[in-house]
C-alpha cells in the first residue's frame, strides 16, 4: 500500500558502499551522535563570514532538486536585514524519492546539526523543521531528537511542523506561506526576501543540511575528497523500479550509473529506460543511461540531471507512453490551480497523453502535445509545470518508436500491463 | 537626457485571470495559448510599440501585466 503522496512504500537503507558519509552507521541518540560529531557553532545574530567562506570552498550544492550553490543562497539570506529564519525542508514531495525520510530517521541529529550550522552561517535564531505529515517515523525521529537536544542548548529556537502531503508543499514559497498559516501553495515571492512572518528565510533541503554539518566539522577539503572537481561530495539516491532491492544509497557524485543500480541489487528484469531525477525528471534510454556517470555533467549529454536524487528502472515489458501518461495525470492533480498554463495546460497534456497511450490519438495530436509542452514551460509561478513538460518531452524522444506505433493506432502490449511506476493517491487539502 | 532603458513584458501568472484583453490591445507582443492565457514575446519591447504595450498594461483588469527591466538588470 502506498500512503497519500507516497509512491515508494519500503526502501532499504544500503550501507554496503565505500563512500558513506550521511548514511554511515551511527547511533541515532544524541550521546552516541556526539561521540562522532562535534557540537556545531552556536548561531549569533549576524552571519559568520568564516563559515560562509568554508561553505563556499566546499562547493556544496542543494540536494532538493535545483542544485543551486548553497553558499550563494546562505549569503543572500545573510545579507538581508532583520531576524532571519531557517526552514529545514523535509516535505519530500517527489513521489519516487525516499532519501529525505530515510535520512531523517537514520541520522536526525546530523540534519539538526546542519540546520544549526546554517543558522550560524546566516545569523538566524529560529529554525523550523518541516516534515511530511505522512511520514510518522521521520516525524517521531525528529521530535525525539529535539527533546534530547533541549538539554544541550544549541542556541537555536526550534519548531517542528508536519506539512501537508502535496507535491508543491516543498516548493520554498509554498512552505513559507503554509508556515504563515496559509495554504501550502507557491506565492512567487522569494523566501530570502520575504519568508516566514515576513522575515528573510533560508529554505534548505534536509540532505543539503546534513552535508553542511559535515562541511563545518570536517572542513571543505575533506568534503571535496569525494566526487568530482566541479561537483564535489556524495549524494543520496533513491533507486526503485525494476531493481532487486529498492534502496536509498549514497554515492560519490560522478559515480557510474550501473554501480548505482548494482547497489540496489541490480536490475530484476531487462530494462528499456531509466527515469532520472524523479517524476520531476527525465527519461533516458537504458543503454545510454547505463554508460553515463551520475552528475550534472555526466547526465547533461542525455538531457538529464540528478534532480532530487532518484533513479527508476523501467522494465522492457512496460509501456513508456502509458507510464508517462499516468505520471502526467498525477502532475495535473497536484497543480495548485493558480496559474492558467498549469491549471489548464497540465490536464490537457495528461488527457492527450492518455489518449495516445490508448491508441486513440494520431500524429496531429502528438504534434500538438509537443507544441503545448513548449508553450506551457516556464509560464507558472513555480516550476511545477516544467517538471511535467520535461518528462513529456523526454518520453516523446526516448519512446519515439512506441509513440509512432501508438499514433498509428497500435498501442503496444505494455500499455495494458499493470503500472511499473506507482502514482500516489490524490493528495489531501492544502493545509 | 537619461539613456532610454529597454523594458520587457512580464505577467504574474497567479494574478492573471486569462481575460485575454492584453492580446487584443497588443497583438504584436502578446498572443494567447489554447486556454486563453497570454504568451509574451520575449525580449525588449521595441520603442515604436511601447505605447501599445503600456496601453495593454494599464488595461489589464487583474493588474497582472507589467513592463520591467530585463532580468539581468533587475538583479542589481
Ligand atoms: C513544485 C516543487 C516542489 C518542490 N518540492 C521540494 C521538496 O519536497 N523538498 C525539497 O527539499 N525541495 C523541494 N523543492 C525545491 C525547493 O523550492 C527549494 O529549492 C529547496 O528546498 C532548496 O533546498 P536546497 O537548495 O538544499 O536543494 C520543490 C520545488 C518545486 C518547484
Ligand atoms: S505553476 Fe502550478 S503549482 Fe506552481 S504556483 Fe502556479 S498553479 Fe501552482
Ligand atoms: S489582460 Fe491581464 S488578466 Fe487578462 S490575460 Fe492579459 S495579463 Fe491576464
Amino acid at each position: 500500500m502506498t500512503g497519500p503522496g507516497r509512491a515508494v512504500p519500503t526502501l532499504l537503507l544500503d550501507q554496503a558502499g565505500d563512500d558513506e558519509r550521511l548514511l554511515a552507521a551511527c547511533p541515532t541518540d544524541l550521546a552516541g551522535h556526539r561521540r562522532r560529531h562535534p557540537r556545531p557553532p552556536a548561531p549569533g545574530r549576524q552571519p559568520d563570514p568564516d563559515l560562509l567562506d568554508a561553505i563556499e570552498r566546499s562547493g556544496l550544492t542543494g540536494r532538493g532538486g535545483a542544485g543551486f550553490p548553497t553558499a550563494q543562497k546562505l549569503r543572500a539570506v545573510g545579507a538581508a536585514r532583520g531576524p532571519r529564519v531557517v526552514v529545514v525542508n523535509g516535505a519530500e514531495g517527489e513521489p519516487a524519492s525516499g532519501k529525505d525520510r530515510v535520512l531523517l530517521t537514520h541520522a536526525p541529529h546530523l540534519v539538526l546539526d546542519g540546520a544549526v550550522v546554517a543558522a550560524a552561517a546566516v545569523g538566524a535564531a529560529r529554525v523550523v523543521v518541516c516534515v511530511d505529515r505522512s511520514q510518522p517515523e521521520a516525524l517521531a525521529a525528529i521530535r525525539t531528537a529535539l527533546a534530547e537536544r533541549a538539554a544541550e542548548s544549541d542556541g537555536a529556537a526550534w519548531q517542528v511542523a508536519a506539512s501537508p502531503s502535496r507535491y508543491v508543499t516543498g516548493q520554498s514559497s509554498a512552505i513559507v506561506q503554509w508556515l504563515g498559516g496559509g495554504p501550502a501553495v507557491p506565492t512567487g515571492v522569494h523566501a530570502h526576501q520575504r519568508g516566514v512572518d515576513g522575515r528573510p528565510t533560508l529554505v534548505q533541503n534536509v540532505e543539503t543540511l546534513a552535508h553542511l554539518a559535515l562541511v563545518a566539522s570536517q572542513g571543505p577539503a575533506w568534503f571535496r575528497s569525494l566526487g568530482t572537481v566541479d561537483e564535489p561530495g556524495t549524494t543520496l539516491v533513491t533507486v526503485t523500479g525494476a531493481v532487486a532491492r529498492p534502496s536509498v544509497v549514497e554515492v560519490a557524485l560522478g559515480s557510474p550509473v550501473p554501480d548505482i543500480i548494482r547497489r540496489a541489487g541490480g536490475s530484476s528484469e531487462p530494462l528499456q529506460a531509466l527515469l532520472i531525477g524523479g517524476y520531476f525528471g527525465t527519461w533516458v534510454d537504458a543503454r545510454a543511461g547505463l554508460q553515463a556517470r551520475y552528475s550534472r555533467a555526466g547526465l547533461a549529454p542525455l538531457g538529464a540531471g540528478p534532480g532530487a536524487g532518484v533513479v527508476i528502472a523501467l522494465p522492457a515489458t512496460a509501456c513508456g507512453v502509458a507510464e508517462t501518461a499516468r505520471v502526467l495525470a498525477w502532475f495535473a492533480g497536484e497543480s495548485a490551480g493558480q496559474c492558467g498554463p498549469c491549471a489548464f495546460g497540465l490536464p490537457a497534456l495528461a488527457t492527450a497523453a492518455a489518449e495516445l497511450a490508448r491508441g486513440a490519438a494520431g500524429p496531429a495530436e502528438v504534434d500538438r502535445l509537443r507544441r503545448w509542452a513548449g508553450e506551457i514551460e516556464g509560464r507558472g509561478a513555480c516550476r511545477h509545470p516544467d517538471g511535467a513538460t520535461a518528462l513529456l518531452r523526454s518520453a516523446l524522444t526516448v519512446f519515439a518508436a512506441d509513440v509512432e506505433a501508438h499514433a498509428g493506432g497500435a498501442p503496444c502490449a505494455g500499455s495494458s500491463r499493470p503500472p511499473a511506476l506507482r502514482v500516489p493517491a490524490p493528495g489531501e487539502g492544502w493545509r | 537626457m537619461s539613456p532610454r532603458r529597454s523594458l520587457v513584458l512580464a505577467v504574474d501568472p497567479i494574478a492573471c485571470q486569462g481575460h485575454g484583453g492584453c492580446a487584443e490591445l497588443f497583438p504584436e507582443g502578446i498572443r494567447l495559448d489554447d486556454w486563453g492565457y497570454p504568451i509574451l514575446r520575449p525580449g525588449p519591447v521595441p520603442d515604436e510599440l511601447m505605447a501599445h504595450a503600456r496601453w495593454a498594461v494599464s488595461n489589464c483588469p487583474a493588474l497582472a501585466l507589467r513592463l520591467e527591466a530585463p532580468a539581468a538588470e533587475r538583479r542589481r
